[in-house]
């Protein structure tokens, strides 16, 4: 059998691993949490949280179910993106063309092709499975980037959906969604309604702690869990750099379209970038207009990795390459 | 895709088939006697190069070592605007073997080198008596086959690939999602 030069970063993959098992402890431990004060509140005579919970649960779930499944027409309404098929124009032939070989190199049904029509310089690939995957490229991408980083570009894209990105990142957010849903919806029951007529009631004096502590407790789960669900976005993004580097071999051509489309991105009006922040997570690059001061706090809210460990990492795949 | 590796967001390339494309000279007879369709003894090899000495050098070695088995007829190297290598290689048209023995030294080469997953497809050129070009395609990673049956103008001959498709049935696998038939528009070899 063949050698293979294609080993995968360990390091990165036990990172992840760590994420995730956090992850699943923070939620181990939020249904704890809820199941322990649910059993004082009902020794105490209220059923008024359990409800609470439960619609929050089921909310989530289905806010995270209807992102899930309908991901790609989610993106493709909000940026405006339209099919095209390879007749259409010489850009979308072009785009065709290169997603047939990368499909053709990955061993990957293909997915459906999009074009943008904006011109901030950027791609995204969503759709909850490989069959039903959208890729699309806006046109200021295909405008700036010569071919090889195109390829560059729509490699790691594909590496996402090969990856399941848009599955794993719907499951690991469903936390967060409840949280944030059980806070706001005890905070409102707490203003309205739920509290006044709790306390009115003779016997039942634990109902407002109960629902501050399901409060506080949303709140510290859903801190968490935000911080760890972008650590583990960027973690899939340095993945996916490297699967679409390994698989055009070309990871010089990816870290250049990288600095070019986050160099790009700073020049281009900031109404467009604005209008385009909803999307983030599903983008090549963020498109945050910001300043260079808050650099510690924000690389640890942002959804993607600096630009200089990027291009770090594909420094690796390149050595590993021409080894 | 196992689901330990959705999980940690790692994929392995995939490896290539490469003993399917010895089926080649059986299905060659095939289409002769079927459809009258000759091979034009021409063929390549198609990669995506990688940067970096490690792939310079093989890519080097593979184009020496052909140039020596075959003696009288060169191997032309070409990169098509997708950034793809193209190694052709030229026989006489009754020697469908000989091209195949020499594709595979590009695809062996490659493989023991460590870069198997940077193999694209193969392609073996063909011409109908009417003056129609047509080309079967081995994807590698699939290890399947597929004609490709350009027209000027970027059309294809889609009459003309199901005809080939029904002809070939049982000496060559077809590959039987036709999303995956993808054009390659001005191949070399073609």
């Amino acid at each position: 059998m063949a050698r293979t030069r294609y080993a995968t970063d360990r390091g990165l993959i036990a990172r992840m691993g760590v994420t995730m098992f956090l992850l699943g402890i923070v939620f181990v431990a939020f249904v704890l949490a809820l199941f322990f004060v649910l059993t004082y509140n009902r020794r105490a005579g209220s059923g008024s949280s359990t409800g609470l919970i439960v619609i929050a649960a089921l909310i989530g779930v289905g806010t995270a179910f209807a992102s899930y499944y309908w991901s790609d027409k989610i993106a493709l309404r909000a940026s405006g993106a339209r099919l095209v098929s390879p007749g259409d124009s010489a850009a979308a032939a072009r785009l065709h063309g290169t997603v047939d070989r990368l499909c053709a190199l990955a061993d990957m049904p293909k997915p459906r092709v999009a074009i943008a029509p904006t011109q901030m310089p950027n791609a995204f690939a969503t759709g909850r499975s490989s069959k039903v995957a959208v890729l699309c490229a806006t046109q200021g991408l295909m405008d700036r980037l010569d071919p090889d980083e195109l390829e560059g570009v729509l490699a790691h894209e594909m590496s996402h959906v090969a990856h399941k990105d848009v599955a794993v990142m719907t499951v690991a957010s469903f936390l967060g969604i409840v949280a944030a849903l059980l806070v706001r919806f005890a905070f409102y029951s707490e203003l309205f309604g739920g509290g006044g007529r709790g306390r009115n009631n003779n016997n039942n004096q634990g109902a407002l702690p109960v629902i501050l502590v399901v409060m506080v407790v949303g709140m510290v789960v859903y801190a968490i869990s935000f911080l760890l669900i972008r650590l583990l976005s960027r973690y899939r993004e340095l993945s996916a750099d490297r699967s679409g580097a390994l698989l055009t071999g070309k990871p010089s051509a990816l870290a250049s379209a990288l600095q070019k489309v986050t160099g790009d991105m700073a020049r281009i009006p900031t109404r467009d970038l604005r209008a385009a922040e909803p999307l983030n997570a599903f983008y090549f690059a963020p498109a945050f207009s910001k300043g260079r001061g808050q650099v510690t706090l924000s690389s640890l809210f942002s959804t993607h990795p600096s630009l200089e460990r990027r291009l770090a990492e594909l420094a690796k795949v390149s050595q590993q390459l021409s080894r | 895709m196992g689901f330990l590796d959705t999980i940690l967001g790692r994929t392995k390339p995939v490896a290539p088939n490469l003993d399917a494309l010895f089926a080649l000279p059986s299905a060659a007879v095939t289409l002769q006697a079927a459809m009258d369709l000759q091979p034009t003894g021409s063929g390549s090899a198609c990669f995506r190069a990688a940067e970096g000495r490690a792939f310079s050098d093989i890519e080097k070695d593979v184009k020496e070592l052909l140039e020596m088995g075959s003696g009288t007829l060169p191997v032309e190297v070409s990169s098509d605007s997708y950034g793809f290598t193209w190694l052709v290689c030229h026989h006489t048209s009754d020697d469908v073997e000989g091209l195949v023995t020499d594709l595979h030294a590009v695809n062996s080469s490659l493989e023991q080198g460590g870069f198997g997953p940077q193999l694209l497809c193969t392609l073996v050129g063909f011409r109908s008596p009417a003056g129609g070009r047509l080309g079967l395609v081995y994807l590698y990673k699939r290890g399947t086959f597929y004609p490709f049956a350009p027209l000027a103008g970027e059309r294809r001959d889609s009459a003309l690939e199901m005809q080939v498709r029904g002809a070939l049935g049982d000496d060559l696998k077809v590959e039987p999602d036709l999303g995956r038939w993808f054009p390659v528009w001005g191949a070399p070899g073609l």
